[in-house]
């Protein structure tokens, strides 16, 4: 059911089992426990980057059916997407699976918007169980929207650390414990800057946009939710945001916290302003804050997947960089 | 003296590139092609020679001494052979340290790969 401008309400799509794979930085960081399959080398096993990235979203697909304890033949959509160009991480990943595959690009953002077109779905009635996923690697992305490492450019303080995971889950239409109960959808927003290294103060409009919709449509503020997370804003977009909700006297400063502060620790681990990519919101959301809901930390969250739609050809011809958030909220069934 | 020389005036351009890629934005191919472009400007009349004299290493270390090479070596060669001298020449005095790199980046990448 449409709900205001821009939201959703689902009344039956609920969260199965979900499941992470990562590289060594995350695992060290304080959340490294919470994950299914870690790797110490950023290769996972695998020849080039690129091919270490498919190897995680592979892990993190296979341990998601085993946990789920289904096979892939029952699965009726797989939605994923990632960073580099031609989304090529869920294209070829899923060649070797027999399930109907949708690839969506929402730069960060993907996660979410893969729980909204598999919640769409399922909620129609047409399907019964749908996988999202998605996956980012720190060397890849590198190459894709700043240097090679090996080119040894500085770096400063406002630069995120594109995380280096996969994270996958499954919705369905069979209660469990958890349900994602509405979306907002968010809208391309340009904040009108343009330094891609400093995205998270680039995307933080935007997630304040949707946030600011959600609370709208639904009727809801930031008491209703145990915590708001967003995505990738680093140290400063998260400041930034807190800063623009004050300015229209809203306080999330209690309760809203940002994935990529999460998921490292940013003093010890030379993350810079924190942690980054479409694998940061995915590998904390299902791999740490369901494991929250499900032992009743908390009851009830909203989740945005913050999304900075750069692209290294068209900033160099002195375009700025728009974001765009979507927002999810999974809350737990009963007391 | 000399060494005080270059540590001042080798200090004083990276300086310089550090202010421009802090206030400026800009990406770091920028401030090497800007570097290499000032470098063959102040070839011109032989400025960037006489800093070389003074300064030593200071001087040649910098990116901004390969624009003054680039330079300095096509006019050098189109006074020997005339104006096609500027094409012929032009690599003469940064052959070795193009070659050189070429070459150890393919011995490099043939034992080591990338980390990050």
């Amino acid at each position: 059911m449409k709900l205001g401008k821009q939201s959703i309400v689902f009344d039956h799509v609920y969260l199965g089992q979900a499941a992470v794979a990562t590289g060594p930085k995350e695992k060290l960081g304080p959340l490294g426990s919470y994950f299914d399959q870690t790797y110490d080398d950023l290769y996972c096993g695998a020849k080039t980057w690129e091919k270490a990235e498919m190897q995680l979203m592979r892990d993190a697909i296979e341990n998601c059916l085993t946990k789920n304890n289904i096979g892939s033949g029952e699965i009726d959509c797989f939605i994923g997407g990632d960073l580099n160009n031609q989304i090529i991480i869920g294209n070829y990943v899923m060649r070797d699976y027999d399930i109907p595959y949708l690839g969506v690009f929402g730069a960060c953002s993907t996660s979410v918007e893969g729980l909204i077109i598999g919640a769409g779905m399922i909620n129609g009635g047409s399907f019964n169980r749908v996988l999202a996923g998605t996956s980012s690697h720190n060397a890849t992305s590198e190459r894709q929207f700043r240097y090679p490492t090996e080119y040894g450019g500085q770096k400063p303080d406002t630069l995120t650390f594109t995380s280096t995971a996969a994270g996958v889950i499954l919705l369905c239409d069979n209660a469990t414990d958890l349900r994602l109960s509405g979306v907002t959808l968010g809208m391309v927003i340009d904040a009108k800057l343009n330094d891609p290294l400093d995205l998270g103060r680039a995307m933080a409009p935007a997630a304040f946009s949707t946030i600011e919709a959600h609370f709208r449509d639904f009727n809801t503020k930031p008491e209703d939710y145990d915590l708001i997370v967003t995505g990738d804003l680093s140290y400063y977009g998260k400041a930034m945001l807190i800063k623009l909700f004050k300015e229209i006297n809203i306080d999330i400063t209690d309760r809203y916290n940002d994935c990529g502060l999460l998921l490292y620790d940013r003093f010890q681990q030379e993350v810079f302003a924190g942690g980054s990519g479409c694998g940061c919101c995915a590998a904390v959301t299902y791999g740490y804050l369901l494991s929250k809901l499900r032992d009743k930390t908390y009851k009830k969250i909203l989740v945005v997947a913050t999304g900075a739609l750069l692209n290294p050809v068209i900033v160099a011809q002195k375009e700025t960089i728009p974001g765009i958030a979507h927002a999810a909220v999974i809350e737990r069934i009963g007391e | 003296m000399i060494y005080l020389m270059a540590f001042l005036v080798g200090g004083t351009i990276c300086a310089l590139g550090q202010i421009i890629l802090d206030v400026f934005k800009l990406v770091p191919i920028y401030i090497t092609s800007l570097f290499v472009s000032l470098g063959a400007m102040f070839d011109t009349f032989g400025l960037y020679d006489k800093l070389v004299e003074k300064a030593g290493a200071g001087a040649t270390m910098p990116i901004s001494s390969f624009g003054h090479s680039l330079v300095h070596s096509a006019l050098e060669k189109a006074e020997q052979v005339g104006y096609i001298g500027i094409l012929t020449g032009i690599f003469n005095l940064t052959a070795a340290g193009i070659a050189a790199s070429i070459i150890f980046a393919f011995f490099i990448a043939l034992i080591f790969r990338p980390k990050g």
